[in-house]
């Protein structure tokens, strides 16, 4: 026996979409314009483990060459970006929706279950409810690198106009490595949300699209 | 929510069809959304090229330099850092306007203003008797590298105020007292003009605005613009034209270099 749910309301929906090709328009002019000054490794111990980029991977995606061209898709999808991201926060702030997704005093206990779980450590699935402890912390999370990263990306755009702002963040070449670190945060982010929306199933993304889901209900009498 | 207080939820088969009849409406919508949004960026990666950047992006541009004038302020300074944090020659960037050689006895500033004739000419050494001033800050190149350089010469404010320039009527500038005084624009440029600058006027009187003739303690080089340049704190570094020959004030916006070229024409910092 199934029962029709509403899950994800309109407005969130809209807007989780339409951030998929605003954020893909600012990381891709983004990396446009960190070409130019590629300077970014990890490295430990003096030995240089990993280059942000190798050169055959600007060459690949065409990403070489194109400072200007990405400063200007950057400077202006930052708008769509940033106005997203507030009428996000305003919506979840207005319609009641964060009581779902901020961390509350359960949340590190049932984010830690639902790792076990996922990680197959831990037969019992976490408590049910709209999102887990862990979907709460990446989710709250990415909301606060969305911050971040208008912060950062300020701090660089008017280091002069907001000195206090590039300062706060360590300086404008600090601010300029925050704003990139975050990028790579997004990226991972990224690729495990698709893992976990894969792993969830049909059901699960179709309500990311409808904004309602089937749920099992136990038959009356059994319970 | 109005699905929220919705009369008791569809259970079993009425469900089913129920989430049927909404997943090929959204789908549909979703995908009627998607073939919109690829439209609109085929028709932006399309649109007729100003400069160097599609039509539309250069719009964006100038609405954000509008912004920025209207939010930001000609006087917040950028900052300034202890003169121990320059340490050796400044790094260099760009050839572009400084072939052969300029005699720094032989040279002369040339200055011009729109609807004014003849223009004027300045030698170094008068410019050089203008009171003194030191900046070490942090000069930010486009490319995403800044390095912290000393700038040694003196104010452009202090230069157009002791020459009477950049005023129609030749008093000094009074930017919030008489705006309508000031001609809008400044050009600058190399003395064969294959290097070029345009700077609003907000930007040239900015107090961290300087023509240097000295860099990081040193006599200014060929490489860094002998025997004067302009240095801006509040613009990239392509806006801090070397080996400076002409300046013109106009009201007309000024073409730019490397604005030709695809970059922002205004540059603010």
């Amino acid at each position: 026996m199934k029962r029709l749910e509403p899950k994800h309301p309109r407005p969130i929906r809209w807007m989780h979409w339409i951030n998929v090709p605003v954020l893909t328009v600012m990381i891709w002019s983004g990396l446009l314009i960190y070409w130019a000054n590629d300077v970014y490794e990890v490295r430990v111990g003096g030995v240089t483990l990993f280059h942000f980029f190798p050169d055959w991977c600007y060459r690949a995606l065409g990403l070489d060459h194109h400072l200007a061209t990405g400063m200007g898709y950057h400077f202006a999808f930052m708008w769509l970006f940033a106005v997203n991201g507030l009428c996000y926060v305003l919506y979840t702030l207005f319609s009641g929706e964060w009581r779902h997704l901020l961390p509350n005093r359960h949340t590190p206990r049932e984010a830690w279950h639902a790792i076990l779980h996922d990680l197959r450590l831990r037969k019992s699935p976490p408590p049910p409810g709209k999102l887990n402890g862990a979907q709460r912390l990446a989710y709250t999370g990415v909301i606060l690198m969305g911050v971040g990263s208008l912060a950062t990306g300020l701090a660089i755009y008017k280091p002069t106009q907001l000195a206090r702002l590039t300062n706060l963040l360590g300086g404008y070449q600090w601010a300029r490595a925050e704003h990139f670190a975050l990028t790579v945060g997004y990226v991972l982010f990224f690729l495990v949300h698709i893992v976990q929306v894969v792993r969830a199933g049909w059901n699960n993304f179709r309500a990311m699209i409808t904004g309602y889901e089937l749920a099992p209900v136990k038959e009356q009498g059994h319970a | 929510m109005p699905e929220r207080k919705d009369p008791p939820p569809l259970t079993g088969e009425a469900a089913e069809r129920q989430m049927q009849r909404l997943t090929r409406r959204s789908f549909t919508t979703g995908a009627v959304a998607a073939l919109a949004g690829l439209g609109a960026w085929r028709w932006l990666t399309t649109a007729a090229p100003e400069d160097g950047v599609p039509w539309p992006l250069r719009r964006v541009l100038r609405f954000n330099q509008s912004v920025a004038e209207r939010l930001g302020s000609p006087h917040h300074l950028a900052p300034t850092f202890p003169s121990e944090s320059v340490e050796g020659p400044a790094r260099t960037n760009g050839e572009i306007g400084l072939a052969g050689e300029v005699e720094g006895t032989a040279w002369r500033l040339r200055i011009q203003h729109e609807g004014r004739v003849p223009e004027q000419t300045i030698r170094l050494r008068d410019i050089q008797d203008l009171p003194r001033v030191d900046l070490v800050s942090e000069l930010k190149c486009v490319e995403g590298w800044s390095e912290v350089m000393h700038s040694g010469g003196v104010r452009f404010l202090d230069f157009v105020a002791r020459f009477g320039l950049a005023t129609r009527s030749g008093r000094a500038p009074d930017p919030e007292g008489n705006p309508h005084d000031l001609y809008r624009y400044v050009y600058l440029a190399t003395p064969d003009e294959i290097y070029y600058v345009g700077l609003d006027l907000a930007s040239a009187l900015h107090p961290q605005t300087l023509l240097c003739d000295s860099m990081n303690w040193q006599p200014l080089t060929r490489e860094h613009g002998a025997p004067l340049r302009l240095y801006l704190a509040v613009k990239y570094g392509y806006k801090s034209l070397k080996r400076l020959g002409l300046i013109r004030f106009q009201d007309e916006r000024p073409p730019d270099y490397w604005a030709d070229r695809g970059y922002d024409w205004y540059a603010g910092l």
